[in-house]
């Protein structure tokens, strides 16, 4: 079962992290970031699944690759983001975290964009 | 590719902190520093390296060209 070595793992490496602490912080940082990759990466197969089967739906029902293939991006763009702003707030750098955090948000936004101008023409289409 | 990596970046952490404080006793003050860098060196780049692997990964899966 993949919880178990997951969460196997993440103990271990907070525990080694609590010992490294004291002499070199510097080395904290990175045993986390590694921790913290390593889970993803066990996980990244189960994701690119359930996306082939959303993709594979949304071919059945012919939805414009346009939609799906955004969705993905933001997806995307949103957790390493996240991934990001979560290890520069726990090396200290909030500030470093939030300005992340914007440039996710925008680069999502930019992202949307397109959708956003189809939905609207639509709308305007449908106004008499 | 899973835990021993974590295993590898402790002990190097642990291998850079007693390397430090032995030559700290001997007096060689400067050569502590240069050995503890060394460690957090070579620690980077395994990460770094995670991180590049991570990232491929990522825009593969997401189609983030």
């Amino acid at each position: 079962m993949e919880i178990l070595q997951i969460v196997g793992l993440g103990l271990i490496a907070a525990i080694l992290i609590v010992v490294v602490k004291q002499q070199r912080p510097e080395v904290v940082i990175q045993l986390s970031i590694a921790a913290g990759v390593i889970i993803f990466i066990l996980i990244l197969e189960k994701i690119s699944g359930v996306f082939s089967v959303i993709e594979e739906l949304s071919n059945r029902a012919d939805i414009d690759r346009l939609y799906l293939s955004t969705i993905l991006k933001i997806i995307g763009t949103a957790y390493i983001g996240e991934f990001g702003a979560q290890i520069c707030r726990d090396a200290g750098e909030s500030a470093v975290a939030a300005k992340i955090e914007l440039a996710a948000k925008i680069l999502v936004i930019i992202l949307a964009m397109p959708i956003i101008v189809a939905l609207l023409e639509s709308i305007i289409r449908l106004i008499p | 590719m899973g835990v021993d990596l974590v295993f590898k970046i402790a002990g190097i952490g642990i291998i850079t902190a007693v390397l430090h404080s032995i030559l700290k006793q001997f007096g060689k003050e400067e050569l502590a520093h240069l050995t503890t860098l060394a460690g957090v060196a070579v620690c980077l780049l395994m990460v770094i390296q995670l991180l590049a692997d991570l990232f491929e990964m990522v825009r593969t899966v997401f189609h983030l060209h």
